[in-house]
């Protein structure tokens, strides 16, 4: 409980850094949205100045990092330029669908990748397991861009899958079922892109580290006692394979967040990933460093996540 | 050996990819950027070795196209005039690196026909040389921004894991926080705080400086562990009571022993800094046109009727899988060998 506390203050000072970071990056670049607005004939220098005042860019980096901090404190995260929002009031919808997206990849990515590389393992050096060695590394040099945009391709040809979106557009008048399978059908698309590109990976470490666990004596014992096979990958080597690979589920989360900023921005599904990009486009400062601290904050949770899960998992790490 | 064989192949793969995109202009039969109006969208010209009489012919040939009346992008052979193709013709002036100029390539076919390997583009520039173009700017931009990470990082991790103290501790809390960031999040949101309208040389440059900034921590964090074990060593410390200076130790007794882990680090970055590249350019946060890199070559597949109907601009996705391979391959077999090396 006191490692939880400690981890959690942790996780609060590396977002202030982050923050720090992010205003201090601004400061250092030239022009802003207001920049860009000068540029419009139609816009008066006056309203233009007066925007600036009204937004605040007009004081000096400190004063504007405290009324950014002031905004956090009311849950305001400061205020979109394009939108005229807060920016706490676009992120959650946006955070909720990348959330959906990216928990749908690791699981499905994980309920491929535990059995296809305990099998592996215990088919070492045969031609199954060469295949699927084979097949990853040819996935691993395919990037999620390219994964994309490939599957999008084959919806749009097939017509199989709709392609962009995350509904369809009469998807108000359909009931509860028919809603569930149309969001299914649109998650095809970027959820096959991202658990094609993060598979890879996690076959082969699930893959090593049992072939670590499988040459311990203790599975020669176990197998000398008479345990059937599937009993003694699943129930001995396994559990004691996980330790790992959990740690790799925390590490993972920055990178599957990632790779679904691509995918969400090439397929169009409505994440953070889009946000992100239009606002980088509009120079929508707050936006971005509004999801850059989002992000980080999913993925300490993640590494937290992972740690927890190490805890319950493995009485080793409990007893320290 | 069976390691050592693994990665002369895959390294003389990898090479030969640099060599092909080095010298484009030789292996391209085109300019990258001469456009045929007429030939707008053209897919890949049919190479025969039968002719329309059923005769073979040794040498691969082409025949003439020619749009096909009332109709867009839709174009036929016309099977009258035979075009063998020719290899080392002479063609239009390129130079290689800027250093040497030719106009000799490695193949081509006579005029008036037209030989696009992979077709052609909205603007009927051949998609072959533009991929061979592209990839200078694409693979230049991999590589400078990984050099760039790899000396930050080599820097950084000498500095905090050889001096320690309070520049350790804050170095390493830095790297933390950029270890802790979803990269391509870090890399669009410092893209979002810099000009926009900019020309092609700077918008290049400002890339390169951008994703090689963003990438050091884990190069900084691997360095700094070397620099950690090798700096109690014996020798190092013998060489210490010799009177040896700091610069000197690192440089004749730290350095080299970062070189393995550098090299695997850079096998590593380089495919995911071109994707990097290649991300930013295809959403049009890179570099733009004249200037063909393989992102914005993909970024037409951006448009519907493209992506549907013109399966051969997905040609730079080939040519970018081909090289990850290539380095992923490079990183494998180098790994191995430094395994088995240590054991």
């Amino acid at each position: 409980m006191r490692y939880l506390m400690r981890r959690s203050f942790h996780g609060v000072l590396l977002l202030v850094a982050v923050s720090v970071l992010c205003f201090l990056f601004s400061d250092l670049a030239p022009g802003s949205f207001l920049d860009e607005m000068k540029l419009n004939p139609q816009i008066s220098p006056q309203t233009s100045t007066a925007l600036r005042a009204q937004y605040g860019l007009d004081q000096p980096l400190a004063v504007r990092y405290l009324r950014w901090v002031e905004s956090v404190t009311h849950g305001e995260w400061g205020y979109s330029f394009a939108y005229n929002l807060p920016v706490s009031s676009l992120l959650p919808i946006r955070a909720r669908n990348t959330l959906a997206l990216t928990l749908a990849a690791t699981v499905l990515a994980w309920a491929i990748a535990i059995p296809l590389g305990i099998w592996s393992a215990y088919r070492n050096g045969r031609w199954e397991d060469r295949f699927t060695m084979g097949a990853t590394s040819f996935l691993l040099s395919v990037p999620e861009l390219v994964f994309a945009i490939g599957l999008l391709f084959l919806a749009v040809r097939t017509h199989a899958l709709p392609a962009g979106g995350m509904q369809s557009l009469d998807a108000e008048r359909f009931g509860l079922w028919q809603k569930t399978v149309d969001l299914g059908r649109h998650l095809a698309v970027p959820v096959t892109a991202l658990v094609l590109a993060s598979l890879p990976i996690l076959v082969r470490h699930v893959r090593a580290s049992m072939i670590e666990v499988l040459d311990m004596p203790f599975i020669s014992a176990a197998r000398g006692c008479g345990i059937g096979e599937a009993k003694l990958l699943l129930t001995y080597a396994f559990p004691a394979a996980a330790n790992p690979l959990i740690s790799l589920f925390g590490l993972s989360v920055a990178g599957l967040l990632s790779g679904s900023l691509l995918v969400e921005a090439i397929t169009g599904w409505p994440g953070l990933g889009p946000l992100l990009l239009e606002a980088a486009m509009s120079r929508d400062l707050y936006i971005v460093i509004g999801i850059v601290m989002l992000s980080t904050i999913f993925t300490i949770a993640g590494t937290l996540l992972a740690d927890v899960m190490l805890v319950v998992a493995d009485p080793r790490v409990r007893a320290e | 050996m069976k390691g050592k064989r693994k990665l002369v192949i895959a390294a003389v793969f990898l090479v030969s990819l640099h060599v092909a995109i080095l010298c484009a202009g030789f292996v391209a039969p085109y300019s990258p950027t001469v456009q045929n109006r007429d030939f707008a969208f053209a897919p890949p010209t049919r190479i025969h070795l039968v002719d329309s009489r059923g005769s073979w012919h040794w040498r691969p040939f082409v025949y003439d196209w020619e749009p096909r009346p009332n109709a867009i992008y839709e174009y036929e052979e016309s099977r009258s005039g035979r075009r063998p193709v020719h290899f080392f013709v002479r063609g239009a002036e390129y130079t290689v690196a800027g250093i040497f100029s030719s106009n000799l390539h490695l193949f081509g076919v006579d005029a008036p026909a037209q030989l696009f390997l992979v077709g052609t583009d909205n603007y009927g520039r051949d998609q072959f040389s533009r991929v061979l173009y592209g990839g200078q700017i694409s693979v230049a931009a991999g590589l400078l921004a990984t050099l760039t990470s790899l000396l930050l990082g080599l820097l950084i991790g000498c500095v905090s894991g050889f001096y320690g103290g309070w520049v350790d501790e804050s170095a390493m809390r830095c790297v933390e926080i950029f270890l802790v960031l979803p990269w391509l999040y870090l890399l669009l949101a410092v893209r979002a705080f810099l000009p926009l309208h900019i020309t092609p040389v700077h918008a290049f440059l400002l890339l390169v400086g951008v994703i090689g900034t963003i990438g050091w921590a884990r190069p900084a964090r691997l360095v700094r562990g070397i620099v950690l074990s090798v700096k109690t060593r014996k020798y190092v410390i013998a060489s210490r009571g010799f009177g040896a200076s700091d610069t000197y130790i690192l440089r004749r007794h730290i350095l080299p022993e970062t070189y393995g882990v550098l090299l695997t680090q850079a096998a590593l970055l380089v495919p995911q800094y071109i994707v990097a590249e290649v991300a930013l350019s295809y959403f049009g946060l890179g570099l733009s046109e004249p200037l063909p890199s393989w992102g914005n070559l993909l970024a037409s597949l951006q448009q519907y009727n493209v992506l549907v109907s013109c399966w051969w601009m997905f040609a730079p996705a080939l040519a970018l899988v081909l090289i990850s391979f290539g380095y992923h391959e490079v990183a494998n077999a180098f790994h191995e060998q430094l395994q088995s090396g240590s054991t």
